[in-house]
């Protein structure tokens, strides 16, 4: 039983933060990597990365946004409440290397997965300019995070309610047309990151972006993770879940993430009545 | 009564009673319903107790069958269930999961005939009627060592092993990387098969004799095998499965729709997909599906799809009907439940919708050509056979290779070329000290009896090593 200890809405009912006990694997989770939880005994097993850790009081934190009955679930449990499993650390660590000017671009909740790793590229020695976007003001999160994890700071959203209006990508164009970057880390919605991949091409920089296909065991048993990167098939929750952002095979990603949208919002509806 | 039948040359083996199949191919309770103690003890008199037992050749852990069946036909069911117990630990599953036909039965003398006893049916019935009338008393354990040993993974071997190490005084932990312990047993072969109460109860078994299950813990990953020997274990026992999904790497293969049998048999069994939305993970629902391969898996996968609604299930299969790899009591449940089978057929590509969808694939008809490497006939393509196969779900069932995460996270380990841990077969030391392995993570993918056979054989080694040394 893994134990929570912590719980924020970063954004209300949408975006919620968990921070659970798990020793073993806060101390050796390195960022880049996710678990795998469920909930309860009849509960799916769900893969989400590590936004933070620490090794010291033997936690892990999750962020995660609220998307269908698993993450529903989760939402509805308080502090004191376990999880009945967290299987991890999975998945291969972020490469850190230091290679000069850094930019990395996050969306939505990706900003939670991308958080450990702008700080980690930090800490290694690169510049790091950071961009993060969200729909709107209130679904933006780990702004404060963020701007402690890199050296210069750039907020979109969608709708202007905050920051720059529009998409992270325009903010990032306008930094490429500016300065000399060695490498792009890109983390969001499958969309944001085909674009965004799309443009650091044109500019013929190296880019990063984390794939989130459905997993069942994580540990490169099932197959069902399956991406194709450069024509081959890979399984993202041991070959990745870091790939070359220009060799990614996104439209697949998409509709393989579509595989059980019916049967997915039955569950939730009927998951959203019952604890109405 | 029983003496004279016995006699008599010509008395059938006693069928199993099960559930019609009409009835059974829609619902998930096990097919066969066991044997009464009548039933059972009919067909143990059935036995002619031969003084060298052909049947015991053919048994990888040397059950004493005559011994065993004697005890049935007495009507002393507890002692015949110790006398299984003294080479099998596991019999409840042996005899419902053991390919008899080419091992123990295979080998009986009335086999000649056609008729050879029914050992797994037997086996079963002991190991039931222990489960339902037995006191549940545990062997008796000798004292303490205070050594410890670490198993990795929860399939039959590793139980294996933890089970024989628990009883000669040490200190066992069985790691997992699933949440539930039992490996294939668990995930793999389905309830229709194997109800997994059998399995969590043997696990239970194990639990109170005193080994302790870390469920959650992926070795290699959570904890490394030199990690253990720092936290004081003193022997490592490797016995993580094949659990790596085969495909057939033929153009589509990623459509929506097709996927391993791990993954299929996984959310089937072991997240109970079959009870969504009960269970919350979800399992594609196919009306036309197809499987790939023909061994235990693919039958598993075709009866399991017929079970969740399908209309129609082919397998498909690139040999020829005598090359089946699966056991003969599954291709028989199959056929009685409506599977169909599309022999000598091989997939060539898979064909989607917009919507990235698979819909069919385009397949070849092949014929029979030289034997191969393993004997069996290779088939060839017949020019200009090409046809098409509708489908809206198809399960790739072509087999299993070696995990890597374990092997290539851990020093000092040799492997072959395939990727499997090279053990020595007689007492499954690796080349690494204090590492032992056994079980489809050295065969490759083999069977329940076997994986249990090779935890025996490295158990009876560790135990000489904790005692004596390397
Ligand atoms: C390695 C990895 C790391 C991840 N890290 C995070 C994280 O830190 N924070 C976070 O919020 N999410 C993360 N995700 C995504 C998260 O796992 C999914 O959002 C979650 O599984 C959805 O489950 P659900 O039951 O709530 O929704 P479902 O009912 O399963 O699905 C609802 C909708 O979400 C889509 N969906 C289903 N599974 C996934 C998936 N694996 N990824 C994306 N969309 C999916 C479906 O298409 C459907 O439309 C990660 C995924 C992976 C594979
Ligand atoms: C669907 C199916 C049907 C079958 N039907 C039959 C049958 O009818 N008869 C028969 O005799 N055989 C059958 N087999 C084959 C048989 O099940 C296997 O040969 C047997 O289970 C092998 O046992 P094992 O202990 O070596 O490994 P497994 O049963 O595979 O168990 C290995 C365990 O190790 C765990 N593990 C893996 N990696 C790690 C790690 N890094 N850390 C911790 N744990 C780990 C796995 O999660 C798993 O639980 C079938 C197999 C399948 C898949
Ligand atoms: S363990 Fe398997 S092979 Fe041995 S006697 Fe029992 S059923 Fe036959
Ligand atoms: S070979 Fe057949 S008849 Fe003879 S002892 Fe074995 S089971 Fe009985
Ligand atoms: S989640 Fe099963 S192989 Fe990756």
């Amino acid at each position: 039983m893994f134990k929570i200890v912590k719980r924020e809405e970063m954004a209300e009912g949408t975006v919620i933060l968990n921070e659970i006990e798990a020793p073993l694997i806060a101390e050796k989770a390195k960022p880049g990597q996710f678990v795998i939880l469920k909930a309860t005994e009849t509960g799916e097993r769900i893969p989400l990365t590590m936004a933070m850790t620490d090794p010291v009081k033997g936690t892990i934190t999750i962020i995660y946004m609220v998307v269908g009955k698993g993450t529903a679930v989760f939402r509805d449990l308080v502090v004191g409440d376990t999880y009945q499993d967290v299987i991890g650390p999975l998945g291969k660590p972020t490469h850190l290397e230091k290679v000069g000017k850094v930019v990395c671009v996050g969306g939505g909740t990706g900003i939670a997965v991308l958080h450990p790793i702008t700080r980690a590229l930090k800490e290694v020695g690169n510049h790091v300019i950071a961009i993060i976007g969200a729909r709107s003001k209130d679904l933006l999160i780990l702004e404060d995070h963020m701007q402690a994890a890199s050296h210069e700071l750039h907020v979109c959203t969608d709708d202007g309610s905050y920051g720059r209006k529009g998409f992270v990508t325009e903010a990032l164009r306008d930094v490429l047309e500016n300065e000399k970057i060695q490498l792009v880390v890109a983390i969001g919605p499958v969309p944001m990151m085909k674009f965004l991949s799309q443009l650091t091409k044109e500019y013929n920089v190296k880019t990063i972006v984390s794939l989130n296909p459905i997993m069942v065991d994580g540990t490169g048993m099932c197959g069902g993770c399956r991406v194709t990167v450069g024509g081959l098939t890979k399984f993202a929750c041991v070959d990745g879940p870091e790939f070359d952002g220009h060799q990614v095979d996104y439209d697949e990603l998409m509709l393989r993430l579509q595989a059980y949208c019916e049967d997915e919002k039955k569950c939730y509806e009927d998951y959203c009545v019952l604890s109405a | 009564m029983a003496e004279k039948t016995a006699k008599k040359k010509s008395v059938p083996r006693t069928l199993m009673p099960e559930q019609e199949p009409e009835v059974r191919m829609r619902n998930f309770d096990e097919v066969p319903l066991g044997y009464t103690p009548e039933l059972a003890q009919q067909e143990a008199a059935r036995c002619i107790q031969c003084k060298k037992p052909g049947c015991m050749a053919g048994c990888p852990v040397d059950v004493d069958i005559p011994g065993f069946i004697k005890l049935i036909k007495e009507g002393d069911f507890k002692a015949a269930i110790r006398n299984l117990w003294a080479k099998n630990s596991l019999p409840a599953v042996c005899g419902r999961v053991c390919p008899q036909e080419i091992q123990c039965e295979g080998l009986c003398v009335l086999a000649k005939k056609g008729e050879p006893i029914a050992i797994g049916n037997l086996e079963r019935f002991a190991a039931d009627y222990e489960r339902d009338h037995g006191t549940g008393e545990l062997p008796p354990k000798l004292t303490p060592t205070g050594k410890k040993v670490a198993v990795i993974g929860s399939g039959p071997s590793g139980l294996t092993v933890a089970g024989d190490l628990i009883v000669k005084g040490h200190e066992v932990t069985v790691f997992e990387a699933f949440h539930k312990p039992g490996g294939v047993l668990v995930y793999g072969i389905p309830e229709f098969r194997l109800p997994k109460e059998i399995v969590f109860q043997e696990v239970g078994f194990l639990e109170r004799l005193g080994v302790k299950v870390d469920c959650n813990v992926v070795v290699g990953r959570t904890v490394s095998v030199d990690e253990l020997f720092e936290q004081g274990f003193e022997a490592v026992y490797i016995g993580v499965g094949a659990g790596l999904p085969r495909f057939l790497n033929i153009p589509g293969e990623n459509l929506v729709g097709i996927l391993s049998a791990n993954e299929y048999l996984t959310r089937a069994n072991l997240m109970k997909a079959y009870r969504f939305p009960d269970y919350d993970t979800p399992i594609p629902k196919g009306k036309n599906v197809v499987v790939l391969g023909a061994g235990n898996v693919a039958m598993d996968s075709a009866r399991t799809a017929m079970r969740l609604g399908a209309e129609k299930v082919r397998i498909v299969y690139r040999r020829s009907r005598a090359e089946m790899p699966a056991r003969e009591a599954e291709i028989h449940h199959a056929e009685e439940e409506e599977i169909e089978f599309f022999l000598l057929t091989n997939p060539t590509k898979f064909i989607g919708n917009e919507r990235g969808r698979v819909i069919g694939m385009e397949c070849l008809q092949m014929e029979l050509g030289e034997p191969d490497e393993s004997g069996r006939r290779r088939p060839v393509a017949v020019d200009g056979s090409e046809f098409n196969l509708d489908c809206d779900l198809a399960i790739i069932a072509v087999g299993a290779g070696a995990n890597p995460l374990l092997t290539q996270s851990t020093e000092g380990l040799h492997l072959n070329q395939w990727g499997y841990v090279l053990a020595d077969p007689a007492t499954g030391k690796t080349y690494k000290k204090g590492v032992w392995a056994g079980g489809d993570i050295v065969t490759g993918q083999a069977t329940v009896i076997l994986a249990m056979g090779a935890g025996r054989k490295a158990a009876d080694s560790i135990h000489d090593y904790l005692t004596y040394g390397w």
